[in-house]
């Protein structure tokens, strides 16, 4: 089988103009449980191989499933975060020959889903539909000996189990995305939903959010949806964005040339930036699902529902919403946006609670903090809200506090004025800025002339001299208001 | 009102044979296309039934939401497990090479 298609089979620079891309996004999410979904075996990233296995999950004879209560619970939150209506679901068994799975079968959710029918609204307000969310198993992971470890060449595959059997819910989005920045956007929302149910840790890097993407063309403004092919194996948003864009404008150059797309799985080449067909065109694949006849269904009560729903923390949405009324920044602003994902509006809610400036603290957060939160400290609340404080009463100058907030994250500590006065940054008095203000005008004679006839970009040089000759301790705020009272 | 073609062909067994990854003879293809055209025959016979109301039936017990803890329990011994295997190298099963003639 699997006669390989030529990497590049058409010219990739079509006139994209005329045509719209159609994409629809299947995300598949490991569940952070404390075991796997049918069995008692841990699930855990970066156990010793075969370590987390058993006779279920081994698919070995005699052995029976039971499903992880922790699991469907999960699977509901995360359907109900998405608007779905949680349903009555049955389990099917997938039918395939490979060797990631020892039965031969995947045991997945197939014509009843435990979640159906929900929408997930982007950040600038683009409602993307979300069809089901379904639950199913995890698969070993193999790696391909021999050849480079391309598994064309490959020699023989070697088979690790641990992850056979973990718990995924699969959440398929409906055709409404309309371009890659749409596609990287959802997943990005939607990776914070995860996140936020306590579902997922979110990450895509050890693989425990995997996205999948159908693209089809079509001619702007036609109702018609064109063939889709669904693209595989992207392992980064960025490469998410890549795929699309290459796969949009391959299918473009096909139909601009009268050609016509064939419906198919390509798997993305990160290396060469192309995607291929995987599959040979007569092996269409034929799953034959049926009903699992090892597990009854699944009905989940309406109070068990309804205390699912109850639990569930507020939304990335919501936290944007009430960050943007606290601090009257727009709520889908980018760093609105990135304080949220990052978690940390809860500092921008305890800044505003102590009267600091909220949209200075969103500011901080989203840039300095940002920066820092790999391996850092864990920053403090009241030290982040207190140096903001110290900020807005002129006791140190922007520069200063961005200086003492790096500190802090990098070393950590609880109070931020003692952190300053161990860089120098004492505060700079009026009078002290008032005379640095008039030493540099004193030296600085025919410029001021200019500032004083009118010449109001000349303020900028002022601001300049003034900072370098208080060593970047005055408030450049004050040194403004001073140069216009003097220039008055 | 019946989903069910007339009759399945031989093609039809050759086709689930090939994905079930049974190598069948000519004779055999013959014998089972009988016996399952037999299976089919008998279901075509509960088909007739009047089933209007009914629910479709996925299991016949009458229990729903078997659930466990999410607790962890002793997972196998891996030299035991790798043990059971046709062959293993560096803790992992070895199989033979995946695409290709399956």
């Amino acid at each position: 089988m699997s006669t390989e298609a030529p990497a590049t089979d058409a010219p990739l620079s079509p006139d994209p103009s005329g045509w719209e891309m159609v994409i629809g996004l299947e995300v598949h999410c490991e569940l952070r449980t404390a075991t796997k979904l049918f069995c008692g075996c841990r699930n855990e990233f970066g156990s010793p191989a075969n370590t987390n296995v058993c006779p279920v999950c081994l698919g070995l004879p005699g052995s029976l499933p039971v499903i992880n209560q922790m699991a469907v619970e999960y699977a509901m939150r995360i359907g109900l975060a998405l608007h779905c209506h949680v349903e009555p679901s049955i389990f099917h068994r997938k039918n395939y020959f490979y060797p990631d799975m020892p039965k031969d079968y995947q045991v997945s959710q197939y014509d009843q889903p435990i979640n159906l029918d929900g929408w997930l609204d982007l950040p600038g307000g683009t409602r993307i539909g979300i069809e089901r969310a379904h639950m199913e198993e995890d698969t070993g992971k193999t790696t391909h000996v021999g050849g480079g470890g391309r598994i064309h060449d490959a020699g023989y595959s070697l088979v690790d189990y641990n992850r056979a059997g973990v718990p995924l819910v699969e959440i398929v989005s409906r055709p409404d995305l309309r371009s890659s920045a749409d596609a990287r956007s959802y997943v990005d929302e939607l990776r914070s939903v995860l996140v936020a149910t306590g579902a997922s840790d979110g990450k895509m890097e050890e693989g425990s959010l995997r996205v999948d993407a159908n693209v089809s063309v079509r001619a702007a403004g036609s109702a018609e949806l064109g063939t889709r092919c669904e693209i595989k194996n992207m392992n980064s948003l960025r490469s998410l964005g890549r795929a699309i864009e290459y796969e949009a404008a391959r299918q473009i150059a096909l139909l601009s040339d009268g050609g016509r797309v064939v419906q198919e799985t390509r798997h993305w080449n990160e290396a060469e930036g192309t995607t291929r067909s995987m599959r040979s065109k007569e092996e269409a694949f034929d799953y034959r699902y049926f009903p699992e006849p090892d597990l009854v269904p699944l009905a989940p009560s309406a109070s068990w529902v309804a205390a699912v729903a109850y639990a569930l923390p507020p939304m990335p949405a919501e936290r944007r919403a009430r960050v943007a009324a606290a601090t009257g920044l727009d709520g889908d602003s980018d760093s609105v946006v990135t304080v949220v994902r990052l978690d940390l509006d809860s500092f921008v809610m305890a800044a505003v609670d102590v009267g600091a400036d909220g949209a200075l603290a969103v500011r901080r957060l989203a840039n300095e903090v940002a920066a820092h939160l790999d391996g850092a400290r864990p920053l403090d609340p009241d030290a982040f809200c207190r140096l903001l404080l110290l900020e807005s009463q002129g006791k140190l100058t922007t520069a200063q506090a961005r200086e003492v907030l790096r500190r802090l994250l990098s070393q950590g500590g609880s109070d931020p004025a003692a952190v300053a006065a161990a860089l120098g940054f004492e505060a700079m008095g009026a009078g002290d800025l008032g005379d640095a203000v008039d030493g540099v005008i004193a030296a600085n004679p025919a410029e001021w002339a200019r500032f004083a006839a009118g010449e109001d970009k000349l303020q900028g040089f002022f601001i300049g001299k003034v900072k370098a000759a208080t060593a970047g301790k005055a408030d450049l705020k004050a040194v403004s208001a001073l140069l216009r009272e003097r220039r008055a | 009102m019946s989903g069910m073609p007339a009759r399945i062909s031989r093609a039809d067994v050759a086709h689930v044979a090939r994905l079930a990854r049974l190598d069948l003879t000519d004779d055999e293809l013959e014998r089972f296309t009988d016996q399952l055209g037999a299976v089919l025959e008998h279901a075509r016979d509960v088909e007739a039934l009047d089933t209007e109301g009914v629910p479709p039936t996925a299991h016949p017990l009458p229990l729903r939401n078997v659930l466990r803890e999410d607790v962890v329990t002793p997972s196998l011994d891996r030299d035991e497990v790798l043990a059971q295997a046709p062959e293993a190298e560096a803790d992992r099963f070895k199989v033979p090479r995946i695409l290709g003639d399956a």
